[in-house]
């Protein structure tokens, strides 16, 4: 916690204060209730269906699902806390792939151009999305809609198969693992702490908050509003580039489908909802996302291990993702009161 | 309003109301245009280009294919239009479109005599799925783009848990009439596909609705401003409600064109949502509520068509569609902020 | 509330107020006469509307000018554009001798100009400290110093005696909203410039948070900062200010020394005639009716408690009291927009329930609300599309009715010049506005109506419209109460005022109370100045 309280009479009293309000700002308490609850009822379920569930080859198959998912979502939930959104990621996704292993080829040496070029790409085309939402003023979702499907009409009138080759040192991000934690866990929890400092302790994290909370009240203040919103977009599109080169390391060759087929798009926006940040913006924070994360894939370990068909995740997804936002509209609702 | 008193007394009660709203519908219709003119203007071109590349296309059958091509999209268009009107977006067509295809096909299994009443059930779906976006929208308070995605989910994972990951069944020929059926004997034209009555029968109803009913003109206030609306006693749930199962049925019915004109798939009503979207962005509307029109909005499905066309025409390859309709999107979105701001 | 005109107060009173507040400090700091500050022809438009022409001002350090002028006259763009939160369309801005533009209301931050604006501007999401701070966050580097942000909100909500009550890290929403001006408050005076501008910052404050704040605003003018302070109340001007400059219509109409000048002759400058604004004659005894509307024990929770009030047919019933008293909930919860969860509405009489806006539009209930164009029209539909609205809502669904009465026909009663029916009502002036959102009601033959804030932003001229057309509607047999912070307005419209204080009603006054006597109610305090 913050020290400011330490300066002011009252000590502990202020502290536990304190405390408090910033738990409840990020809203992160009750989802982890929920995750719990969720857990626990998967393992019941699961366990009497004479499935394993709590090994720990099973939880770390889920921990490795969760990764592509949440540093995406990471960088889902600050373009949401500005007040904007992302649906251009999941094409972003498969560019980062393709083009880092065409790049690569199976060229150890070419690992860091691969890295650097397609962090280049994300930088563009997060810049694109900022600059058409703030500059042209274009609704963030047709804006970065509009980028998506560019971004696919380019990918599959080019490719409409594996294309490349990763350098097998590159494997190690996908497969690697540094004593009995796996790599990847580390580079998902390495997003999420940097984004949570960002968004905590920077100047750039404060003013996503304001701006998200009221663009307008924020630029008066001084707040460079737009360039807070564009640079949450770049900061997005760099972790979709980020969840790209792990997925190649994991498949070993880019292809135009490895983003679109994951869902990443909506299901990014899923988690970051799903965790309790406001689709509007200003309220909210990456611990809740995270949450998120872990209880979609959770849900998506249950129904495997309990061999449901694949549609009725997609159903089950539908109705998850109506009722998180339902449920968080109804207190606010009646917050409000 | 017998009993009461009006509180300022105006003069006796003048039957001269048809004077004033005729005048209006004349400036109306000067606006309209003047305000109108480039989608028009843009599908003009488009279609003369077409012509140069493929003189065929002048001749009236091949034209006319054209719009038979072009109706199941004017159609989701239209009905696109009036959740845009209001404020809000319906996701949940395109998915919509295949399980109505689907599902007829499950249904009808190749029997004729199935093929109404199953009409009938589809309707009935169509406004159901309508209802529900409405009522998760307005009184669950869900954003109508999440309500509609969970929507989409819904309907796409539903469809093919019953029918088991591949369409089943087929759907029979008097069902697959009004999609690729023709009225034969016109004169001029000789044949009239039958889709292009029902673009045109649509059209106007939309028409009618949206621009000359009390109804289109609460959903045109409640998307400019719905606090406004409903300070002056609109329900503008309701309203936005029956927006949704307006969008629905012209699901369906977009749903049993394209079933009748490109047959039973999984994929066949991928992407429809986007491009109802596209074609009311590029007709005028405004996301976010409060502007647009049933005529330009169908010009602006047919200009997207158009577009299709002339890319085939040209040999680009179909997933350029994709980065054009990107680029399209953007475009006249941009455009349509800058011109309400910039311009007085 | 602005000092003034109407009635018995006209009398130039410079004396009292200018004397205690300004004599001993002003003679001390005599401002230097170089101004820190020059605005030279400021031109505006907005939708090619001009909101001000060739605008001057300048100002000295170590002075407060005050800018003063009519709802509308220009005075938030004017200070929006040195806030660099517009930009001019011609004129320039001189600070310190030196030409600048301020693209972005940073670029002024950084310049040494800052600005309190009138709404609050506060995130409800975050927390005391990091509002205060917003966009000028303690930092080391890209590291905001929360410590050190903590430590100087602390000192500042020390020095405003509140550091019990208010903590640098709650969440703004968690504050009450008396805690939440103070914490506005606080923020303005975090600042260390070399220009504050303060856009009317007593709208919502009774006499001792004023007065507390006073004190502030001398202490930062003693310190050489100089203050543009923004107000239409004429008192506080006499006490805080050395020069008052006047605008009217977007036009700068003079500028005086404060010590030099009088209420009469500002009120003249403001209003552009010599005595403010004629009222159209009271109800007569006679023409006071049965009563229509009435509220017996109406509560909302944590907003309105134990109202009872009751409008009458022919009568123009004020409401006054201070911003967040409970004016606008008020109406409100009359109007079914957030309804009375205790006691009782009676219709003619008979006890009714109104839950919803509908539902009073059912009733022929009619609401001019504060705000126009968040709340009266649908800016991007036109004239006619507006008046028809609530008449629509009552018609079928698939029927495109008229009425009996033309919209046309009812326009041209309400004498809506100017203005053609297919107009856009977003391009008509304020007064323009106002009187597409009454034919929308009067379309619908609504006979008890609701006017909160009812000639806000609209100029001088069109005000007597309104009112006007106020007093007519009452003649005919309309109820109506009226809501104003314009004590003026109140006193010379109203036939009874009903005073709010804290959600409760304070009192009820006679025709043409005083504005003493509505001030005591509304704030439960003896008034300093017009006791003394």
């Amino acid at each position: 916690m913050t020290t400011p309280q330490a300066t002011m009479p009252g000590g502990p009293g202020t502290r536990i204060q304190g405390f408090r309000s910033s738990v409840a700002s990020t809203n992160a308490a009750p989802i982890y209730l929920v995750l719990l609850a969720i857990f626990l009822a998967a393992w019941v379920i699961v366990s009497l269906a004479g499935r394993p569930f709590l090994t720990i080859d099973n939880l770390t198959s889920m921990l490795v699902r969760s990764v592509a998912l949440g540093i995406v979502a990471a960088g889902q939930t600050v373009v949401i806390l500005a007040g904007s959104l992302d649906l251009s990621v999941a094409y972003l996704i498969s560019v980062a792939a393709l083009v880092s292993s065409l790049i690569m080829s199976g060229d150890p040496s070419k690992i860091g151009i691969a890295i650097a070029a397609v962090l280049g790409i994300g930088v563009v085309v997060g810049l694109t999305n900022g600059l058409l939402v703030t500059k042209l003023r274009i609704n963030a979702f047709i804006a970065t809609l509009g980028v998506g499907l560019i971004l696919r009409g380019l990918l599959n009138a080019a490719f409409d198969n594996f294309a490349g080759k990763v350098a097998p040192e590159f494997e190690v991000l996908g497969y690697g693992s540094i004593g009995p934690i796996p790599l990847s866990v580390l580079l998902l929890s390495a997003t999420v702490l940097g984004v949570w400092f960002l968004l905590r302790s920077t100047r750039f994290g404060h003013h996503v908050y304001a701006v998200g909370g009221s663009e307008e009240t924020a630029r008066l203040s001084g707040v460079r509003s737009h360039r807070i919103i564009i640079g949450a977009h770049i900061l997005c599109c760099l972790t979709a580039v980020l969840t790209g080169l792990f997925l190649v390391a994991r498949i070993r060759a880019g292809a135009p489908w490895i983003g679109p087929d994951g869902g990443y798009d909506l299901e990014s926006i899923a988690a970051v909802v799903v965790g309790g940040t406001a689709l509007a913006g200003g309220r909210g924070g990456v611990w809740g996302t995270l949450a998120g994360v872990f209880i979609l894939a959770i849900i998506d370990n249950a129904f495997n291990a309990l061999q449901f068909n694949s549609f009725v995740k997609d159903v089950v997804r539908g109705v998850i993702i109506i009722a998180a936002v339902a449920i968080y509209a109804q207190r606010e609702r009646r917050a409000g009161r | 309003m017998t009993e009461s008193t009006a509180a300022v007394a105006p003069s006796a009660p003048t039957p001269a109301t048809s004077e004033v709203v005729e005048a209006s519908l004349l400036s109306r219709i000067v606006r309209g245009v003047r305000e109108a003119g480039p989608i028009f203007f843009i599908l003009v071109v488009l279609l003369v280009l077409i012509v140069m590349k493929n003189p065929n296309f002048a001749k009236p059958s091949v034209f006319l294919a054209f719009f038979k091509a072009a109706a199941p999209l004017a159609i989701l268009a239209a009905g696109q239009l009036f959740v845009i009107v209001a404020g809000e977006i319906d996701l949940s067509v395109g998915s919509l479109i295949t399980v109505v295809v689907t599902s007829a096909a499950l249904m009808i299994a190749g029997n004729p005599a199935l093929a109404l009443p199953v009409i009938g059930v589809l309707f009935l779906l169509g406004a159901l799925v309508g209802l529900i976006n409405g009522l998760v929208t307005t009184r669950l308070g869900v954003p109508s783009f999440i309500a509609t995605l969970g929507m989409l989910l819904v309907l796409s994972g539903g469809i093919f848990l019953l029918t088991g990951g591949a369409p089943r069944g087929s759907l029979s020929e008097n069902f697959r009439v009004f999609g690729r059926g023709n009225i034969d004997g016109v004169p001029v034209i000789d044949q009239l596909p039958i889709s292009v009555v029902i673009l045109l029968v649509v059209a106007i109803v939309a028409w009618w609705l949206l621009h000359r009913t009390n109804f289109g003109q609460e959903l045109v206030a409640t998307g400019g401003n719905a606090r406004a609306a409903q300070l002056a006693g609109i329900d503008v749930k309701a309203v936005r409600t029956v927006a949704f199962i307006l969008s629905g049925i012209s699901g369906v019915i977009g749903g049993i064109l394209l079933g009748g004109f490109a047959g039973v798939s999984a994929q066949v009503g991928q992407g429809f949502e986007f491009q109802a979207i596209s074609a009311s962005v590029l007709g005028g509307a405004v996301l976010g509520g409060g502007r647009g029109s049933v005529p330009t909005t169908i010009a602006g499905a047919l200009t997207l068509q158009a577009l299709f066309t002339l890319l085939n025409l040209y040999g680009f390859p179909t997933p350029i569609r994709d980065a054009v309709q990107g680029m399209i999107i953007i475009a006249a979105v941009g455009y349509a902020s800058y011109r309400l701001r910039g311009v007085r | 509330m602005p000092d003034e005109p109407a009635g018995s107060e006209t009398a130039p009173m410079p004396g009292p107020a200018a004397a205690t507040a300004a004599a001993p400090s002003a003679a001390a700091t005599a401002p230097a006469l170089t101004p820190i500050l020059e605005m030279r022809g400021i031109t505006k438009s907005f939708f090619g509307v001009p909101v001000l022409r060739d605008v001057d001002l300048d100002v000295r350090a170590g002075e407060v000018h005050a800018v003063l002028g009519e709802n509308g006259a220009g005075k938030s763009t004017l200070m929006k554009i040195l806030a660099g939160a517009h930009q001019p369309d011609g004129g320039t801005i001189v600070l310190d001798g030196q030409e600048v533009k301020f693209g972005h209301p940073s670029e002024a931050q950084n310049a040494g100009v800052s600005i309190i604006y009138q709404e609050f501007t506060l995130l409800p999401e975050r927390t005391v400290a990091q509002n205060i701070y917003l966009g000028r966050e303690p930092h080391r580097g890209p590291f905001v110093d929360t410590r050190a942000m903590g430590k100087a909100t602390a000192e500042l909500l020390r020095s405003l005696n509140v550091e019990a009550a208010i903590r640098p890290n709650k969440v703004v929403r968690s504050l009450s909203i008396a805690q939440q001006q103070t914490v506005e408050i606080a923020k303005a005076l975090s600042f260390h410039s070399k220009v504050l501008v303060m856009d009317e910052p007593t709208a919502a404050l009774s006499p001792h948070e004023v007065a507390a704040l006073f004190e502030r605003v001398r202490l930062l003018r003693e310190r050489g900062v100089a203050i543009v302070y923004i107000s239409h109340r004429l008192r506080e001007i006499f006490e805080i200010a050395q020069r008052v400059t006047v605008l009217k219509d977007g036009r700068k109409v003079g500028t005086s020394e404060v010590a030099a000048t009088s209420t009469r002759e500002l009120v003249k400058q403001m209003v552009g005639r010599d005595l403010a604004h004629y009222f159209p004659p009271r109800a007569t005894p006679g023409e006071v009716a049965e009563p229509r509307l009435a509220v017996r024990g109406g509560g909302v929770t944590g907003l309105l408690h134990d109202i009872n009030i009751e409008v009458k047919r022919g009568e123009i019933l004020g409401i006054g009291g201070l911003a967040g008293s409970g004016r606008t909930e008020l109406a409100q919860a009359l109007f079914g927009v957030r309804p009375f969860d205790t006691g009782e509405v009676q219709l003619d009489g008979k006890a009714i329930r109104i839950r919803s806006a509908r539902q009073a539009v059912r009733r022929h209930m009619g609401f001019v609300t504060e705000d126009r164009k968040i709340e009266g029209l649908v800016l991007p539909l036109s004239v006619r599309d507006n008046s028809l609205l609530a008449l629509r809502s009552l018609g079928s669904f698939f029927r495109r009715g008229t009425g009996a009465l033309t919209i046309a026909e009812l326009l041209r009663t309400l004498e809506l010049r100017g203005a053609g029916l297919e107009r856009e009502v977003r391009f008509l002036s304020g007064g323009n506005q106002q009187k597409v959102v009454l034919a929308k009601w009067l379309a619908c033959e609504a006979q008890i109506l609701i006017f909160d804030e009812p000639t806000r932003g609209i100029d001088v001229g069109a005000k007597a419209g309104i009112h006007d057309l106020m007093r007519q509607l009452a003649r005919n047999g309309a109820a109506i109460l009226m809501i104003s912070s314009e004590l003026p307005e109140l006193i010379g419209m109203s036939d009874r005022v009903v005073v709010l204080r804290n959600g409760k009603i304070a009192g009820e006054l006679p025709p043409g109370p005083t504005e003493s006597a509505i001030m005591f109610l509304a704030t439960g305090e003896q008034d300093v100045a017009s006791a003394a």
